[in-house]
């Protein structure tokens, strides 16, 4: 009977299609969704890497919550990892939008360790746009040369969504700065082999924040630098998240990014690379959602039949596609923008915002769909929601992501005449 | 025609030339259907890849250049413009270049092993390897031909069902182990010679990501049929493709007397 529908759907829907086009092309009003070969080979890579090396093993680290070094090594040495570097260091110089698509398809199998495959992309990118060529040479360079990861480390116990109110001092010592203070919920902060760091360096509290911060590139193995234990988290277990104490820790000014001051213009800017993939890590999580789902439905019987046959489970289905489809179309949109050169804040922010809420409600609406078995270990969908629930949180909060957003859009409503 | 190698001392020489065929067909985790009128399958929006014994095929031509025993390493594709994808993936491995010979849509549902064969040997007359590796069989149409046809048309030696591929003793010959139904049989063969590649052969890798980026700046060269100069007249009509038969329940027994009579019943043990 199912069988019947899908294939009265499938006539219905050529049929149409043959009415529209003569013939199927992929450029029509100049825009176009097709993946270039490269990045269909990237996606196939990422596609089977994830099925063979991810998802056999994701449950066991989630228990666990040991860090995945084997499946880190393995990635890097496909050289799945640092996609964005670039390549007169060595890397692949793919765009925002091929990371993205790696993204998903780790985060299908494990949002936790996509995270931690993925997390050096956080860390590098202050260095990306604002290293000189020697800090990227040594920093990013050893990245490329042996599985190492990064940290991001700006968030503190008293300021995660308050920036400008981080409490770090960064204090000038002759020709070195010295950082005293603590960072909170950093990942890959125990397992980093450097931190890029966000301190205030001016201790006046009415120089404004684009002026009072400075970042630091500060090694793992600096006297001083004492990584917390691991945090017990609800979900993306198989990231190493901790706090971080900085005690008299002395960093050369060759490891100043930038200039002095500019701290927080670097820090932020970050994010305008890491928004999109971080969409697209909650799109892995809506897809992986509805594939459990769905195959769940075709095999429970309830009423004598599959309750994919039932009005209401199905519509949970399609609810979790429309979700799917269109946060993956906002995050394609974020990552296009940046890939363009353009400040993609306002696209950046719609796609994060929206995608981590499509993760969120298709996890729960999955372990509807699972009943009682869903709530329970020995099935996949409890974890989805555990690990969804961070994407509303990190990288900036559902409430950041609207006051940006809200603000993008009334400045540019102001600056129309009406 | 004869092509004769200089049987100087492998390790010495500067490697084989080695001829991969890879064939593109339905992905294996697909599952297939039949088409309505019986005719064939669906293959129309369905997931394609490399067949699984050609992977194993392309893995061991590019380990025998990494323990330099072979030189220079060609994929060949005889099949529909897709089948460039195919290609690629095996110059993504390590493949040093590749020959698509393309198949025109209306011809390609009645190629047949004999054809790809022939195509095949016209190849080798002007590449002139000296080992063609091939998967044993593909795992759409199962025919287990290809290799075997080729190896008699070229007039060459064949060794299929290989499961392990080195240098014979005296180095001047390739000591196959062959999968077969008694267990395992050892044989040295003279090149050039076609082996097929069996299970059990090698485990492929994964293509890099920046080999995979690499792959798109190897030489891949088209070819036709008509040029190649071999007839895709077909030999055999498919009348028709069906299911298997559903599989029917069977029964749980109590003892051994019940099943023997129920064997009994079914006149299947007097």
């Amino acid at each position: 009977m199912l069988n019947g529908i899908l294939k009265t759907v499938q006539l219905v829907g050529s049929a149409s299609r043959a009415r529209l086009c003569s013939a199927p092309t992929e450029l029509v009003g100049g825009i176009s969704f097709k993946l270039s070969e490269e990045q269909q080979s990237l996606q196939e890579l990422a596609r089977k890497f994830t099925a063979d090396e991810i998802v056999p093993v994701a449950a066991q680290y989630d228990v666990s919550g040991e860090y995945p070094w084997p499946v880190i090594r393995k990635a890097h040495s496909l050289g799945l990892m640092n996609l964005s570097l670039p390549k007169w260091l060595g890397g692949l110089e793919l765009g925002v939008f091929d990371g993205c698509l790696a993204t998903e398809e780790f985060s299908f199998g494990c949002s936790g360790i996509q995270t931690a495959i993925l997390g050096n992309g956080l860390g590098a990118s202050p260095l990306l746009m604002f290293g000189t060529k020697e800090q990227q040479k040594e920093y990013l360079g050893r990245l490329i040369e042996e599985p190492l990861m990064c940290a991001y480390a700006v968030t503190e116990p008293g300021a995660g969504s308050d920036v400008a109110g981080i409490k770090t001092t960064a204090v000038r010592k002759g020709d070195d700065w010295v950082i005293n203070g603590q960072k909170m919920w950093i990942t890959n902060g125990g397992v980093a082999n450097w931190y890029f760091v966000l301190a205030r360096s001016d201790p006046d509290p009415k120089t404004p924040a684009g002026k009072a911060f400075t970042g630091f590139i500060i090694n793992r193995d600096t006297p001083g630098v004492n990584p917390g234990r691991k945090e017990d988290n609800l979900g993306q277990r198989a990231s190493d998240t901790r706090g971080i104490t900085f005690e008299d820790v002395v960093v050369p000014a060759k490891n100043v990014l930038g200039t002095p001051g500019m701290g927080f213009k670097i820090a932020m800017g970050a994010f305008d690379k890491t928004r999109a993939p971080v969409g697209a890590g909650a799109v892995g999580i809506a897809k992986r959602a509805l594939h459990e789902a769905t195959q769940y439905a075709m095999q429970r019987k309830t009423m004598g039949v599959p309750i994919a046959q039932h009005q209401a489970v199905a519509f949970l289905l399609a609810d979790m596609a429309i979700g799917l489809e269109t946060a993956r179309l906002a995050v394609w949109r974020a990552a296009y923008e940046a890939d363009c050169g353009r400040r993609n804040t306002y696209y950046a922010s719609v796609a994060k915002a929206f995608a981590s809420d499509v993760a969120n409600k298709s996890a729960s609406d999955a372990v509807q769909v699972f009943g009682g078995n869903g709530y329970n270990k020995e099935y996949p969908v409890e974890k989805l929601m555990r690990d969804a629930k961070i994407f509303q949180i990190y990288e900036g909060t559902s409430q950041i992501q609207r006051l940006i957003i809200s603000r993008e859009l009334l400045a540019a409503a102001m600056s129309v005449k009406s | 025609y004869i092509h004769i190698i200089n049987k100087a001392d492998m390790a010495a020489s500067k490697g084989l030339k080695i001829l991969v065929g890879c064939k593109r067909v339905i992905d294996y985790a697909v599952k297939v259907r039949v088409k309505p009128d019986r005719s064939g399958v669906v293959t129309e929006g369905v997931k394609h890849s490399m067949n699984p014994f050609d992977e194993i095929a392309v893995e061991e031509a590019v380990r025998m250049k990494e323990k330099k025993l072979a030189g220079e390493a060609v994929a060949i594709s005889v099949g529909p413009p897709q089948s460039q994808e195919t290609l690629r993936t095996a110059l993504a491995m390590g493949i040093d270049r590749a020959i698509h010979v393309e198949i025109p849509l209306a011809q390609l549902e009645k190629l047949q092993p004999i054809h790809v064969s022939k195509l095949l040997a016209k190849v080798c007359e002007s590449e002139k390897p000296d080992l063609v590796i091939l998967g044993k069989q593909a795992i759409d149409d199962d025919c287990n031909q290809t290799g075997q046809m080729l190896a008699a048309l070229l007039d060459w030696p064949q060794a299929t069902f290989a499961s392990k591929i080195e240098p014979s003793q005296d180095s001047k010959q390739l000591r196959v182990t062959r999968e077969v139904d008694g267990g395992l049989e050892t044989i040295d063969v003279s090149v050039p010679a076609v082996v097929t590649s069996d299970l059990r052969l090698n485990e492929p890798r994964y293509a890099t990501l920046p080999n995979i980026m690499k792959a798109k700046k190897k030489p891949l060269a088209k070819m036709s049929p008509d040029q190649l100069g071999v007839d895709l007249q077909p030999r055999q009509e498919v009348i028709s493709v069906e299911d298997p038969p559903v599989r029917k329940a069977g029964a749980k027994v109590e003892s051994v007397e019940d099943l023997v009579g129920k064997l009994r019943e079914k006149g299947l043990v007097k």
